[in-house]
């Protein structure tokens, strides 16, 4: 056989390297983790990936102050602890969280509107590191701005640290809305559109040809029982965030394990009736309905 | 009519799904794609194919579904199998890892994310026995084959370790062909690589 592949060909940090990553985290569920013991129960519930953060979103908001990157021994002891992918949250636009991150070893960085945002003005430039970034997105001009910036994966914004799935579902039904009208439209309506949603013109005509998002796309924010997971699956989301949904739970393993399930059974509503069953509560949650803007933190880096 | 059945519990699925289909399609055979995420569906299917993920995730799930032993039915019957990346780790004889029940459809064992973490990630030109040109292989957190039985045959190596091996109707790949719309290796697994157009503009 032959032997002379060519060792120095490689090439690392690509734009299908990086997406090729995301894709193959969908039909999973990606849990928020705080320590390695819960990254630990979050493999052993059939975790694609962890989420690592300084706290759980529900405890960010109870607690205020200012959201900042893990700390990096913290996330390093999640690496050990577990085999799935091990991602981290970063402040928009801090650069520096970022790198140190890469530097680490996360696989992908999650820069997050959960953290205080560190620039009022720019994201990341996300093209510039080797690893995948995932970035949240409330309709598609904010989608396909972050892809153009770099992201790698979309993931609706929600209302993180609520348990009230209404936020996912809107953003996704938004997005979903756009992407049907753009398939619809000629090349200068198309340009139009762009214009006046200020996305960049390649990417509206890119996601017209496909009729998605150019990029692999999970629901997050609120999403706190199986029920839950499985309704963002029926609006065509790829896979499930969950954050402070499986560890303020009563009994995180199963609920851990539920979510997953529910997501591969999504639309078997018998299966779904057992694997909803006597799992324990769910978190409490809060309700986005009547919460004031400025509690909210999806209008953060547009 | 053929039909190809995508094990779809978690992981790189569509892409697949639209590799098998231009496969089929360079053969001329029409190609019915069925998603495998419940037990029951396997039996129907002429080929099947194992998709990259979380090979813990995806072993789990097989397992709670009752996917496993129907695979395992599909290999013993000769039928066709495509196994890429966790597929790899999953359809190995040993994965060295407790978090994976492996269903030895290979007589290899893997090393589970041996080529390092995501940052490690590359794509490269591959040289691979039975295909003329170099084939643009993905390898993502991907798994080495540390060693093959007897009956195993090496049909790609990277830097000297085996990344795609073949054993009797079954082909595993630590790289992932789905990904870019080359779909020679799908053709060279599934279709015996009977010569056939490589669909690389498609």
């Amino acid at each position: 056989m032959p032997e002379e592949t060519d060792l120095e060909d490689l090439r690392r940090g690509t734009d299908l390297v990086k997406r090729g990553f995301a894709q193959m985290q969908k039909g999973g569920v990606i849990m928020d983790v705080v320590t390695p013991e819960q990254a630990r129960i979050a493999e052993d519930a059939g975790a694609v990936a962890v989420m690592a953060l300084e706290a759980v979103p529900a405890d960010i908001r109870k607690r205020g102050g200012v959201a900042r990157m893990p700390d990096p021994a913290q996330v390093e002891a999640i690496i050990d602890e577990v085999s799935i992918p091990v991602m981290g949250k970063a402040r928009i636009g801090h650069h520096t969280e970022a790198q140190i991150l890469e530097a680490i070893g996360v696989d992908m960085v999650d820069e997050s509107e959960v953290l205080t945002p560190a620039d009022d003005a720019y994201h990341i430039d996300k093209r510039e590191f080797t690893s995948p970034f995932v970035c949240g997105a409330r309709n598609l001009g904010e989608a396909l701005r972050r892809i153009d910036e770099g992201a790698a994966m979309i993931r609706t914004k929600g209302e993180a640290g609520t348990g009230d799935v209404n936020q996912a579902v809107h953003h996704q039904r938004t997005i979903k809305s756009a992407i049907r009208k753009l398939v619809g439209m000629n090349h200068e309506e198309r340009e139009a559109w762009a214009r006046k949603h200020e996305a960049p013109a390649d990417l509206v005509h890119e996601t017209h040809e496909m009729g998605r998002l150019p990029v692999v796309n999970f629901a997050a924010g609120g999403i706190a029982t199986p029920a839950d997971a499985a309704l963002m699956m029926h609006h065509e989301c790829d896979g499930i965030f969950v954050g402070s949904g499986i560890f303020g739970a009563e009994d995180p393993e199963r609920m851990g394990e539920a979510i997953v399930e529910a997501v591969n059974n999504w639309d078997d509503p018998e299966r779904l009736a057992d694997i909803a069953a006597g799992i324990g509560k769910g978190m409490k949650g809060e309700s986005n309905t009547g919460m004031a803007d400025e509690d909210k933190l999806q209008g953060r880096g547009v | 009519m053929l039909r190809a059945g995508v094990v779809a519990v978690q992981g790189d699925v569509s892409e697949h799904a639209d590799a098998v289909r231009r496969a089929a399609a360079a053969h001329g055979e029409e190609c019915e794609v069925v998603e495998i995420r419940q037990s029951g569906a396997v039996s129907d299917c002429d080929v099947l194919l194992m998709p990259g993920g979380e090979s813990t995730a995806i072993s789990r799930l097989l397992r709670t579904e009752g996917i496993d032993e129907e695979i395992r039915d599909h290999v013993a019957a000769g039928k066709p199998v495509l196994a890429t990346c966790a597929g790899l780790i999953v359809a190995a004889a040993d994965a060295k890892d407790d978090r994976v029940d492996p269903l030895s459809l290979l007589d290899v064992s893997v090393d589970r994310n041996a080529f390092g973490r995501q940052r490690d990630s590359f794509e490269a030109f591959l040289d691979v026995e039975g295909l003329d040109e170099p084939f643009p292989a993905v390898f993502i957190r991907a798994p080495q084959v540390d060693a093959v039985g007897d009956d195993v045959e090496v049909l790609a190596r990277w830097d000297g370790v085996p990344v795609a091996v073949r054993q009797g109707s079954v082909v595993g790949t630590s790289f992932h062909p789905e990904l870019t719309t080359d779909s020679r290796l799908h053709d060279l697994a599934l279709f015996d690589g009977v010569e056939a157009e490589p669909a690389l503009n498609d």
